[in-house]
């Protein structure tokens, strides 16, 4: 498996000095070609901060504050997608890396149509297209989503929901890009159409071979639809694991936690338990682990200190699975890479 | 279709209401000025003139309320909208017919330089927010603050008198027979630069704030930010994704602030004494011409009906979610 | 309520309150009497005089001084009236939808696009003697519906919330419910619009003042224009007698102007003109900012 993108120690607060949000801590994720990695959090666990953060999008205070983010090219080197300048900006969103957004009701501009937001893409990044070109292309995408050519003259608002999410779907595709990130895409969406545009999505990628970041806060679907999956509490990603070995056996009391609140859609039934408690508000986390005024197990170690993510000797030999619990941690005392904020 | 149809329907009856609010006016207020004003121009008004004002301004007690309100109803759709006491014996509607097209050239180019530039501006700052255009932001507060009257009072104190480069007063040359000869429309012109100078600067201000708010709050929508993501240049997400729609409330919030500049402009009139309705008025207010002024304020909201009913088609142009509805 | 009393609020309070002394005790401090004659005719600022003198030997700066009071008074009169109007209005229509709504807004859009200033001149100057609550009377009678029509949306919005409807299926009182539900949630847009209120109310009276429609023996910074106009100031460059006025004029409205933008602001945080900080933000390209040493 080779990384398609790589975040490194990324940090984001919004606002600056003595005031900021430290809304993504530290976070460490790779996205390998061709799979789909789930991301899964309460709200305001900070999954949209992190998805805008990689591509630079934030809006205003939104502030990067440190780290690095990887891409790796089909056969470049790696670039950093922080380092780039505007212009370099600019060409490498949608054509490597394109995004379906949370709220997909407002992602379409109101006031032009279908075509001519497909066109908008093809004239900054594809500029030799012709105008014949231009519309076979968008007619082509429309119909991979399931939607006839004849609504390219359409106009938002005279779409229903689910089509103009199939739209957006449409727009991700048309550059062929790498990478999709997907943000709640579906949660406007009433639960049949929800399905049949995750199943189309994932068709989709089989055929085109694209990797996705999926981002939700209903687990049974990721469970469902991705390879692996990450789960973020309070800005900090708290454990990774293969899907199968997170629905299984997940290790962290939060994944645990946020597994037993959602009733399993396959598969044997689980009781619910849920999370007793409320997430953080970002502006005061609590000290040391920050799930540890609603864990069910802390002890005093997790007051106290942060715990980094490391790597769990998977139950099946997983190398890629890892988790920052002190649960987890055989010797506390004088653990390397434990430093106090 | 339909939107086009509720708001003409709206224009007529807020037409309707204006006019019936002028008929109700001098008969609900205390009628003695108008009295005494008739009394004032005994000698000088002739028989007719006396019924036509004892009509407009219901004296005449022998008939009941409704029928004067039908006579009022048959003389305005004659034109009469009866006589001026200060250019007497010229009817109103004359009065206002000379002087509506210096007002109309004045306020139609002026509003549409101040809104398009001031809109021009707005967006660029909304889309800066937080460069040094912000520092810009409190000088236009004061200058939307101030008066335009009192603004002109000082172009005019600055550029007619200390400096001389620009007429004091008038709309033409004096002695220079308006017409359409390149000699009288380059020297209405020249005497135009003032007025409508004075017009901008003290309307544009208030066209960059809104539109400066307008755009910093379209610029954080979705489809701002998936412009942003596909990646396309930073005019285009400017101009087609957000301008595109922070304009919309502009042109529908025009209805307010056409009646601020209306007002404003026919004080610049008066101070200027530029040859438009709004120096007329100022004599009419001076002389306590109520036909005058009345006939006036008919004909400015008839205007601002229409000017209303052309932004709406404008809007309705710009925005594909009215046409369908 | 810190961020609603931001820098922009607290200059405009500032002056705002600095007009509002002048009104109260400005009568008593003037150094002359406002309307007295004397010798000095047309002196340019000095020390006797510190804004001038008219062409009839009147002191300016005392004219300026006692003035504010006509001003404010009209003002904030006018403002209250109006707000009160445009909420008993705005908030009716909204709550109560349907026929009382569709009328309520089209009375008020009626009242927005008919021009007010021309209809002000006519109603004040068919009325014999028009003093300063006479005209603030007419000017809130035309001014209310602004206020009313951003009442009325925001009353819409706010009727579906939840607690809204919670108390309302309860059982609660409509009244009941309007003043402890409703109008908590609408204080920052009622203040909006009483300044805004106030404001179209300054300019009006000062404007009515300057044609001469209103009485032109109540002192005010109009009056003190319309006399300045009257005796040709300008062309006899007498500069002071105009502009102390219309600065005041352009001050206080500028102060009305920070009031009503700190609100703004307040409401919708996205508007504020320094976000703080010395990283410029731009929108859709996040700055970084990497930190030294970083944070675990
Ligand atoms: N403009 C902002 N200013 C300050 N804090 C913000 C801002 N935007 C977001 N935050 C904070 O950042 C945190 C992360 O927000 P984010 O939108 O990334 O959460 P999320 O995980 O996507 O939640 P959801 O599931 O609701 O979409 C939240 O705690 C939020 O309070
Ligand atoms: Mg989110």
């Amino acid at each position: 498996m080779t990384p398609v993108l790589e975040i490194r120690d990324l940090s984001v607060d919004y606002g600056q000095g003595a005031g900021a949000v430290h809304a993504v801590s530290s976070v460490n994720l790779v996205l390998n070609r061709g799979e789909v990695l789930g991301l899964a959090g309460e709200s305001g666990s900070g999954k949209s901060t992190l998805a805008y953060a990689m591509t630079r999008l934030l809006p205003p205070p939104g502030l990067i504050t440190g780290g690095e983010v990887l891409h790796h090219g089909r056969d470049k080197e790696p670039v950093d997608v922080l380092g780039l300048t505007a212009r370099q900006l600019r060409s490498f969103r949608w054509n490597d890396i394109a995004i379906v957004f949370q709220g997909a009701m407002n992602s379409l501009n109101p006031v032009s149509t279908v075509a001519s937001q497909l066109d908008d893409i093809y004239r900054a990044h594809r500029p030799e297209m012709s105008r014949g070109q231009r519309s076979k292309r968008s007619a082509e995408l429309l119909r991979l989503v399931g939607i006839s050519a004849d609504r390219l003259g359409a106009y938002p608002h005279q779409l229903s929901g689910g089509m103009r999410q199939r739209v957006m779907i449409a727009m991700a595709l048309a550059l062929d890009p790498e990478i999709i990130i997907m943000d709640e895409p579906t949660t406007a969406l009433d639960v049949v159409m929800q399905r049949q545009i995750l199943e189309q999505m994932m068709r989709l990628r089989e055929e085109l071979g694209f990797s996705v970041l999926f981002i939700t806060h209903d687990i049974s679907l990721l469970v469902e639809f991705s390879d692996r999956i990450a789960i973020m509490y309070a800005g900090r990603i708290v454990e990774q694991a293969a899907s199968e070995d997170m629905y299984r056996s997940s290790a962290h009391p939060y994944s645990k936690g946020l597994l037993g609140s959602f009733p399993a859609l396959h598969g044997p039934r689980r009781p619910l338990t849920g999370i007793p408690g409320s997430p953080p508000d970002m502006r005061t986390v609590p000290s040391g682990c920050p799930f540890h005024p609603r864990c069910p197990s802390a002890f005093d170690a997790c007051e106290r200190e942060i715990p980094v993510l490391e790597k769990l000797s998977g139950t099946n030999g997983d190398s890629s699975r890892s988790v920052a619990c002190w649960l987890n941690t055989p010797s506390l005392s004088g653990h390397p890479g434990v430093g106090a904020t | 279709m339909r939107f086009l149809l509720r708001r003409a329907l709206f224009y007529l009856v807020t037409a309707w209401a204006a006019i019936t609010i002028n008929f109700l006016l001098p008969r609900m207020l205390p009628g003695d000025p108008v009295q005494a004003m008739i009394a004032r121009f005994q000698g000088r008004l002739s028989t007719d003139a006396i019924a036509s004002l004892y009509v407009l301004f219901g004296l005449d007690t022998q008939t009941s309320m409704f029928s004067q309100y039908v006579t009022y109803w048959g003389n305005l759709f004659k034109g009469d909208l009866g006589l001026s006491f200060t250019y007497f014996p010229t009817p109103v509607s004359e009065v206002i017919s000379q002087s509506l097209p210096w007002t109309l050239s004045l306020m139609g180019v002026t509003t549409v330089i101040s809104f398009v530039l001031g809109t021009m501006i707005g967006v660029y700052a909304g889309w800066r927010r937080g460069s040094w255009i912000d520092s810009l932001l409190p000088i236009a507060t004061f200058f939307s603050a101030i008066p335009y009257f009192w603004l002109g009072l000082i172009a005019i104190s600055v550029f007619a008198v200390t400096w001389g480069a620009f007429p004091a007063a008038g709309g033409y040359e004096p002695g220079l027979i308006p017409g359409f000869d390149w000699e009288f429309i380059s020297s209405a012109l020249y005497y135009a630069v003032l007025p409508a100078l004075t017009v901008i600067i003290s309307s544009i201000a208030g066209w960059i704030l809104g539109m400066r708010n307008m755009m910093v709050t379209v610029s954080s929508e979705d489809y701002v930010t998936v412009a942003h993501a596909k990646g396309l240049p930073e005019r285009r997400v400017m101009l087609g994704y957000a301008a595109r729609n922070a304009v919309l409330p502009s042109i529908s919030g025009f209805a307010l602030s056409l009646g601020f500049i209306v007002g404003g402009t026919l004080l610049v009139e008066m101070v200027f004494s530029y040859p438009g309705i709004g120096y007329v008025l100022f004599t009419g207010v001076n002389a306590k011409d109520y036909p005058l002024m009345q006939g006036i304020f008919l004909i400015i909201t008839l205007a601002v009906l229409l000017a209303n009913l052309i932004a709406d088609v404008v809007y309705l142009l710009l925005d594909p979610r009215t046409r369908k509805a | 309520m810190k961020s609603a009393l931001n820098g922009k609020t607290m200059a405009g309070l500032a002056i705002m309150g600095f007009f509002v002394l002048i009104a109260i005790v400005g009568s008593w401090l003037a150094p002359y009497d406002p309307s007295a004659m004397s010798s000095d005719i047309m002196e340019p600022p000095s020390g006797a005089h510190w804004f001038g003198t008219t062409q009839t030997g009147q002191d300016i700066f005392s004219q300026v001084m006692v003035g504010t009071r006509g001003v404010l008074i009209v003002g904030l009169v006018a403002g209250a009236i109006a707000t009160a109007l445009s909420v008993l209005i705005g908030v009716t229509a909204g709550f109560l939808g349907g026929v009382a709504d569709e009328f309520l807004s089209a009375l008020s859009n009626i009242f927005l696009v008919v021009p007010a200033l021309p209809l002000i001149i006519i109603v004040t100057s068919f009325l014999p003697d028009a003093g300063d609550f006479l005209i603030a009377f007419v000017i809130s009678a035309t001014g209310w519906a602004w206020g009313a029509r951003i009442l009325r949306a925001q009353t819409l919005s706010l009727r579906q919330r939840d607690y809204v409807e919670a108390a309302r299926a309860t059982g609660e009182r409509t009244w009941r419910l309007i003043v402890f539900e409703v109008m908590p949630n609408l204080t920052a847009i009622i203040a909006s619009s009483f300044v805004g209120t106030v404001i179209f109310a300054v300019l009006s009276v000062i404007t009515l003042s300057f044609i001469g429609v209103a009485s032109v023996s109540n002192w005010n910074w109009g009056t003190i224009l319309f006399w300045a106009q009257n005796a040709q100031a300008l062309a006899q460059g007498a500069w002071w007698w105009f502009i102390p006025a219309g600065l005041c004029i352009a001050l206080l409205g500028t102060a009305l102007a920070l009031i009503n933008f700190g609100i703004d602001e307040y409401m919708n945080p996205r508007l504020r003109t320094s976000i703080g900080g010395k990283v410029k933000m731009r929108v859709g390209f996040t700055p970084v900012l990497r930190q030294e040493g970083g944070r675990s």
